[in-house]
């Protein structure tokens, strides 16, 4: 089963006016269920229109996405997948737990079932100590983590995730990185992840895809193979050949652009 | 400073430099407030009654229409030029011919004076709080496929809802002065108004400016619960 599949997608905003771009062009990819897909690139060559792309939250201006065997807006109204934006996006007036059991409020779970979620996510992303705080009394990256668990809480399908630990420190973003892989791979979860880190991109992914700007395109996808992650991965020889594997591609695309 | 400024204040007309017509010594309003305090309190009442009810019947009005015109992005532009001739109709025209069209026994007109006047702020304020959306919130619910009902229940309206109490604050000091000076065009001669008017015409000037104090504290009256019940009703805003 694939996933998430785009077939000659483009996408051009503003077609016809002065203030015209092209976002992206001729994009293929497909995403087999269960793979761990990475998104990298320098800012503005389109990953969050991508990302946007399979969300069906902007229309394609030509080519087709099917998202878990489905055209991408039958998709979306099925609610098949859990988004996670580059801005937190997280409701002020809201508490931290409520923010988190929106998602599951909107499918309709049970009080003790949204509770008992909400505090396992905020457990997780290591705020459960806040779970009646209000947003803004939380620090950027406290926020982000938030919406990270937004996103984990109703064990999507299919996870979308913008740059979601940018704003995080070291040591949290390698704890959540590992988060993140146990529970793609406990829940079978199909993912695609942008992000500008490359170690990031190598560690998280089953395959790096490498895109360059004006206009957005993919140039490279990278296959990358480290077997099942743990504290040596990060020194392996593996990991390493990725990294540079994925480097050279990105300064291609800068020769490019 | 404030016990300075009314003891200069004291001081000053004391010493014959105002004449007391004018504006009489604090102690002279002061012996009238309370010689009158029972009649302040009653008339208090009348006219804070008055003011309450035009001010919850405004303030659903003006809630109720900017919903309406936030629905319909012409409608809203249209919208506020037609509420903002409104707001610059002035009580003193308008007083009269209300008070002419109902009973004079009817304490309608002055309410239907203060809603008035109170609709603008509540409906300009929600409005502006209505269409500021954040586009992340806009894109998280088309994620979940919230429908129009439920995306207006759990963010546009919770969203407005610190702008819809910057409009109520507003609004509270604006709905007592309305419901005073209405009764300055005839009606029903029960709230603090009509003493200002009488005490006045009869040279009482102290005793007119005793009522005008009791104006000003149910001012404050309002402008105080208005502020508690926005603390209240928006907790994240604390600072
Ligand atoms: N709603 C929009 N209207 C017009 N242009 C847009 C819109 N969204 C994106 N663009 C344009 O599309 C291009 C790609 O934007 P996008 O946000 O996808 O880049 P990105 O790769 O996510 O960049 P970053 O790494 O900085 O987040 C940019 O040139 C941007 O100006
Ligand atoms: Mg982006």
């Amino acid at each position: 089963m694939t996933a998430v599949e785009l077939v000659g997608v483009g996408k051009v905003f503003n077609p016809g006016r002065a203030d015209q771009v092209v976002a992206l062009t001729g994009v293929d990819l497909t995403v087999e269920s269960g793979q761990f897909v990475s998104l990298i690139g320098p800012s503005g060559c389109g990953k969050s229109t991508l990302l946007r792309l399979v969300a069906d939250l902007v229309p394609p201006s030509e080519g087709t996405v099917t998202v878990a065997g489905k055209p991408a807006r039958k998709a979306r109204l099925d609610q098949e997948y859990g988004i996670a934006f580059q801005q937190a996006g997280l409701f002020d007036w809201r508490t931290v737990q409520r923010n988190v059991e929106l998602p599951l409020e909107l499918r309709r779970a049970s009080r003790s079932e949204r509770r008992e979620r909400a505090r396992e996510m905020l457990d997780l992303v290591g705020l459960g100590d806040f779970a009646r705080h209000y947003p803004p009394q939380l620090s950027g990256g406290m926020q982000q983590r938030v919406a990270i668990a937004r996103a984990l809480a109703v064990h999507p399908p299919l996870l979308l995730m913008d740059e979601p630990f940018g704003a995080l420190d070291e040591m949290t973003r390698e704890r959540l990185q590992d988060e993140l892989l146990r529970i793609c791979a406990r829940t079978g979860t199909s993912t695609i992840f942008v992000t500008h880190s490359i170690p990031e991109a190598v560690y998280l992914s089953d395959r790096v895809v490498v895109m360059s700007p004006r206009p957005g395109r993919i140039t490279d996808v990278i296959d990358i193979d480290l077997g099942s992650r743990n504290e040596a991965t990060r020194q392996s020889a593996d990991f390493f050949a990725g990294i540079t594997e994925v480097r050279r591609a990105l300064r291609g695309t800068e020769v490019a652009a | 400073m404030g016990i300075g400024g009314l003891a200069l204040w004291e001081l000053v007309v004391k010493a014959g430099r105002i004449a007391p017509f004018v504006l009489p010594a604090p102690s002279a309003i002061w012996e009238q407030f309370w010689l009158s305090r029972e009649v302040i309190w009653k008339t208090g009442l009348a006219s804070g009654t008055n003011a309450l009810v035009g001010l919850v019947g405004g303030a659903v009005l003006g809630i109720l229409a900017a919903m309406v015109a936030s629905r319909f992005r012409l409608l809203g532009e249209a919208s506020i030029p037609v509420a903002a001739a409104l707001n610059a109709l002035p009580i003193i025209a308008l007083a009269p011919i209300l008070n002419n069209m109902f009973e004079s026994t009817s304490s309608i007109p002055r309410r239907i004076v203060v809603a008035i006047v109170v609709f603008f702020p509540v409906f300009v304020n929600t409005l502006r709080g209505l269409r500021q959306v954040d586009p992340t919130h806009r894109e998280l619910m088309d994620s979940y496929a919230a429908g129009g009902w439920t995306f207006t229940r759990l963010v546009r309206l919770p969203g407005a809802l610190p702008f819809v109490f910057t409009g109520l604050r507003q609004a509270s000091s604006l709905a007592v002065i309305a419901a005073v000076v209405a009764e300055y065009f005839g009606g029903l001669q029960d709230g603090l108004g009509s003493r200002i008017t009488s005490a006045a015409a009869n040279t009482a000037y102290p005793r007119a400016w005793a009522f005008v104090v009791g104006a000003c504290v149910l001012g404050l009256v309002f402008y105080i619960a208005a502020l508690g019940l926005e603390r209240l009703a928006t907790p994240w805003r604390r600072p």
